[in-house]
């Protein structure tokens, strides 16, 4: 067994005066993608700010290829190779398609640019869209910029912030086809409310709920214990 | 996108482009009615006044679009680092007369002189923003209410040491001989260091649309002045970056007063003020945060200015905010501002 990639103990968070992380543990294996379930509020964007270092979590420790992160910031995170796609399609609206793709890469050499073609093969629509505004995408559009911005950099690790959200159902087909190929590059921690989407892309799972891991196995295993999916996630 | 709902958004962005163009028209044909009162020559002697007054306006108006239009820092310190920038400036000029490089050098030791003066008070207001912003302003970001008190604090700071080091009298400030005097051009009367304003004033504008636009350090400015989040999780120091930012805002204040001290032959501690006024009425009919809106929006002050100041010199003074109230009904984002 591989050392874990990403390595979470006892981690508590607080958002102002509420207590959102109370002791999350878990190791993150390389290799696929792990997906991070929960009913709304249970903590998984938060546990995401927090391994990335937007929140400073205030207490436990965080690990990422068994290096300490916990008071780095999160730029330095970032250059340690960690990738991050918030929620809300999240791009930089008033930069073009291009501009958007320029600021991800931290160093523009030949490399990136190889990145950034194998990128436009598997997100080949945004290529119309190269010198547009990309506020004025659509939403599918300006999903697809913020995960494939993220991808011209060599990261080890990728934390997706529920990329479907909002999305037309044609749409998240085409973006679970793009994060099927994608966790075959790179390792990919998925927060994802639409469950069929995550069992498409995910192969191992943690539930979190009220700001502890309560489950974790894999995803098939889970897609049958009907108890556990009707307790934790209301399906 | 559906084709549906491409062709509704293109509609909706052609309607407000040509309302824009329609403004911005009608604005520039406001500008050809003074010719209904005067001749052709007074005409093109106004108009070099007020582009070089708008000119040396912008340089104050740009610093400030950086750090009120793109950062939303309401710094009303900025009218110290022009007045600290100008006392600068004068001190370099003040210090290389003696010499013979000023009032009485050649063009070339003009150019070397000015130059060196501006280069001067741009180290000097970029440290003295790089201070400001680490001690005082970083801990105000997104509380506008707490920047007025602290940058006026810190404006009160800045005058009173500019005051210990060079007085509290208003000081001559030396000309430099190849831009002192005037010509006349087909009638038209030019004062040379006019023309330098005007140079100046272009080579800035034309500087920061280059940077901001066309490279990465622009693109990650704009970037992080939309969402600080995005850009700190792609690997961009945004601490940095917004102290940058606001010191290059500080020594643009700073390289317009200088102009404005060698301008005016003048510089006193308190000169920074009126001009605030001037460079505030400029950010917000530009348009916050744009560049392009700034140097329009000083080129309409300066203009207006000096169009009322010869037909209705009572006027001058109040028609900026006229001007400003007008644009601002029409447009409450300014000439330039996003929609």
């Amino acid at each position: 067994m591989s050392d874990p990639i990403l390595s979470l103990k006892n981690v508590h968070t607080h958002i102002e005066q509420h207590h959102i992380l109370q002791g999350v543990s878990f190791d993150i294996n390389p290799g696929g993608a792990t997906i991070l379930l929960g009913r709304n509020g249970a903590g998984k964007s938060t546990t995401l700010k927090t391994v990335m270092g937007l929140l400073p979590a205030s207490n436990g420790s965080i690990l990422f290829k068994g290096r300490g992160i916990n008071k780095k910031k999160p730029y330095e995170i970032a250059r340690m190779g960690m990738g991050f796609v918030p929620e809300d399609k999240a791009i930089l609206a008033t930069l073009t398609v291009e501009e958007n793709f320029r600021l991800s890469m931290l160093n523009e050499n030949e490399k990136s640019h190889e990145n950034l073609e194998e990128v436009l093969d598997l997100f080949p629509a945004l290529k119309k869209f190269w010198k547009t505004q990309a506020g004025l995408l659509s939403g599918g559009q300006k999903q697809m910029l913020a995960i494939a911005r993220v991808l011209v950099c060599d990261h080890s690790l990728l934390l997706i912030d529920e990329p479907s959200k909002g999305l037309a159902p044609i749409v998240v087909e085409q973006l679970g086809e793009s994060l099927i190929k994608i966790k075959d590059k790179t390792k990919v921690i998925l927060v994802e409310q639409n469950f069929n989407l995550a069992r498409q892309v995910g192969l191992d799972c943690f539930i979190l709920d009220d700001g502890h891991v309560v489950y974790q196995g894999l995803m098939e295993e889970l897609a049958k214990d009907k108890a556990l999916m009707k307790n934790y996630l209301g399906i | 996108m559906n084709t549906s709902s491409t062709l509704a958004l293109k509609n909706e962005t052609k309607t407000v482009n040509f309302k824009k163009y329609l403004l911005r028209g009608c604005i520039a044909g406001l500008f050809l009615l003074p010719l209904v009162w005067m001749d052709l020559q007074t005409y093109l002697t106004l108009m070099v006044a007020g582009l070089s007054l708008g000119m040396l306006i912008f340089l104050i108006a740009s610093g400030l679009t950086l750090i009120f239009g793109l950062m939303d820092v309401l710094n009303l310190a900025h009218a110290a680092f022009f007045a600290f920038g100008a006392y600068a400036g004068y001190s370099i000029l003040n210090l290389l007369n003696p010499l013979g490089w000023v009032e009485t050098g050649s063009f070339l030791q003009s150019i070397i002189s000015l130059g060196l003066a501006l280069l001067v008070a741009a180290l000097v207001g970029g440290i003295l923003g790089f201070i400001t912003e680490k001690l005082v302003i970083k801990k105000v970001y997104g509380d506008h209410l707490m920047q007025i008190l602290v940058t006026v604090g810190v404006s009160f700071v800045i005058v009173e040491i500019l005051k210990i080091i060079w007085g509290v009298n208003d000081e001559v400030v030396p000309m430099p001989m190849g831009f002192s005097g005037s010509s006349i051009v087909f009638g038209v009367f030019i004062e040379h260091f006019r023309v330098v304003a005007i140079v100046i004033g272009l080579m800035v504008y034309a500087g920061l649309q280059l940077i901001l636009k066309k490279t990465k350090i622009g693109i990650i400015v704009r970037a992080g002045v939309e969402n600080q989040e995005i850009v700190q999780a792609t690997g961009y120091n945004i601490s940095l970056i917004f102290t940058l930012i606001f010191a290059a805002g500080a020594a643009l204040a700073a390289v317009g007063g200088t102009m404005m001290g060698i301008f005016n032959q003048a510089v006193d501690p308190y000169m920074g003020d009126q001009f605030l006024i001037f460079a505030l009425i400029v950010v917000i009919i530009g348009g916050m945060g744009s560049v392009t809106g700034s140097f329009v929006g000083a080129i309409i002050v300066g203009l207006a200015f000096n169009y009322f100041a010869y037909l209705a010199p009572k006027l001058a003074l109040g028609v900026n905010f006229m001007i400003m109230a007008i644009i601002l009904l029409i447009r409450p984002k300014g000439l330039f501002g996003k929609d």
